[in-house]
């Protein structure tokens, strides 16, 4: 079949697009400027990698491994710690039992993250006072009251502090006290990353109450005490 | 300089870097496209990319390190016997006896927590540029099951110096897989086959260690770094500004 070519519109139709004023078509090319990756990126990676070995040789000359005596079942050491990047569990074991800390919480936070990109909640880049906040902000502290009421029935005091210091920066700018400055930086912040803020800095102190602060029986004890190890 | 063009210009060099050494833009292109390393990059970047604020380098420093523990590992491999009690004597003689051993088994046990924090870090990049919203939420998932991993690669070679601190170590931890409902017990008799941590243990966690877990490692950051360049490059902290209405994102 030969082509058509011909301005008739009649003959042949033509696509016309409809765009609305409130959607307007968004340009999709990626017009960045670029620059070569031979040698400027290159070069980068070369310069970092460099500064990787340099920083860990000299760290690995300054600071030994730990090693302790042979592996011996029959004598505990007091306490029995796990690597640092499992203490943050191994704290949460001091309050829940085992199924809870050990195995219920890690695979909430695995799944939790898992499924980040696959909530409309985590692809908004809006502020959370940037839109309707007052149905949201009512359901939170609703949500906020039941957990705390968990964690002070079991005295997770190291979960709860971050917990209502997050909650309390977040609804900040709800409150008429709040300063202009203040609230203009705080209302900018979307939802997903306040439940960032507050995943990380209970993992942060956990972690670092169950590397740091943590003695025999579980105890606290200071550091500068010299009880922990 | 004449020098270097007898080199660079002969049959021999030719036959392994095909493309020129002048300093032209196609030769750049060719030098990054023809070498099975470099074709990982893309030929050019973006130029917001290359300054360290959009990603921090932590992806790159993640890998890096695990080139660095790979290579130490494999030293490390040729002094240890992943038997009771020669492990334990393996790591005297590697204190003692071992030309720069302390500093190899050093530098293996840093790389290995910096490593850990490494990938902690990036993960936190990539979450506060919201650089997992599409299309490249898979790659995140991915991105996620190379964390576990990472932490399980630490947590395996942290029993194999077969002292107190392994020991024990491993015992806390196993004694939170038995937790699981159901399958609890179970899952810890596989892990250590057997129940207690006990000889079958180091040989599984060494096997874990040094093959079944770096392979899963390396396969899994081979699909990562190719979800990297097919869903549009490395994003940067490009996705925390706002598209105003009206215009491009």
């Amino acid at each position: 079949m030969d082509l058509v070519k011909t301005s008739d519109a009649k003959a042949v139709p033509k696509r016309i697009a409809l765009i609305r004023r409130e959607a307007p078509a968004r340009l999709l090319e990626d017009r960045e400027e670029t620059w070569m990756t031979a040698p400027h990126l290159l070069i980068r990676e070369v310069i970092l990698f460099q500064a990787c070995v340099i920083a860990l040789a000299i760290v690995s000359l300054v600071f030994d491994a730990p090693l302790e005596g042979i592996a011996d079942p029959s004598h505990t050491p007091n306490p029995a710690k796990a690597p640092w990047y499992f203490l943050g569990l191994q704290e949460l074991l001091h309050y829940f039992p085992p199924i809870v800390a050990g195995i219920l919480l890690p695979a909430l936070a695995v799944i939790g993250i898992v499924v980040i990109p696959y909530f409309r909640i985590n692809l908004e880049v809006v502020g959370f006072y940037e839109r309707p906040w007052r149905r949201s902000l009512a359901f939170l502290t609703a949500l906020v009251a039941v957990v705390s009421a968990i964690l002070v029935a079991y005295h997770v005091w190291p979960v709860l502090v971050p917990t209502l210091v997050v909650f309390a920066a977040m609804s900040l700018p709800a409150l008429p006290v709040c300063p202009e400055g203040v609230k203009k930086w705080l209302a900018r912040v979307p939802l997903a990353d306040w439940i960032m803020h507050w995943f990380v800095s209970v993992v942060v102190i956990l972690t670092v109450i169950g590397t740091l602060f943590r003695g025999p029986g579980w105890s606290w004890v200071w550091p500068w005490a010299g009880g922990a190890h | 300089m004449e020098f270097m063009k007898t080199v660079t210009g002969n049959r021999l060099w030719r036959s392994i870097v095909r493309h020129g050494v002048v300093a032209t833009n196609r030769n750049r292109v060719m030098m990054v496209m023809e070498s099975l390393f470099l074709h990982l990059h893309s030929t050019k970047v973006r130029r917001r990319n290359l300054e360290a604020s959009s990603h921090y380098y932590l992806g790159g420093i993640s890998g890096f390190l695990f080139c660095v523990l790979t290579m130490t590992g494999l030293y490390l491999m040729l002094y240890y016997h992943p038997s009771v009690p020669q492990a334990y004597q393996d790591m005297k003689e590697l204190s003692f006896a071992v030309s720069n051993g302390v500093f190899l088994r050093n530098m293996h046990r840093w790389a290995a927590h910096a490593m850990v924090l490494a990938v902690f870090l990036h993960m936190l990049r990539v979450f506060y540029h919201k650089a997992y919203r599409p299309p490249r939420e898979f790659n995140w998932v991915v991105g996620v099951v190379l964390l576990l991993l990472t932490l399980l690669l630490s947590y395996t070679g942290y029993l194999l110096p077969w002292d107190q601190l392994a020991f024990w170590g491993v015992s806390v931890g196993t004694n939170m897989v038995q937790a699981t409902p159901f399958a609890g017990k179970d899952l810890r008799f596989l892990l250590l086959g057997g129940n207690i941590v006990g000889e079958n243990a180091l040989l599984r966690f060494y096997v874990l260690h040094c093959v079944i877990l770096p392979l899963a490692l390396a396969f899994g950051v081979g699909i990562h770094l190719w979800r990297v360049r097919k869903d549009g490059g490395v994003q940067g902290s490009r996705g925390t500004t706002r598209p105003e209405p009206g215009k491009g994102e």
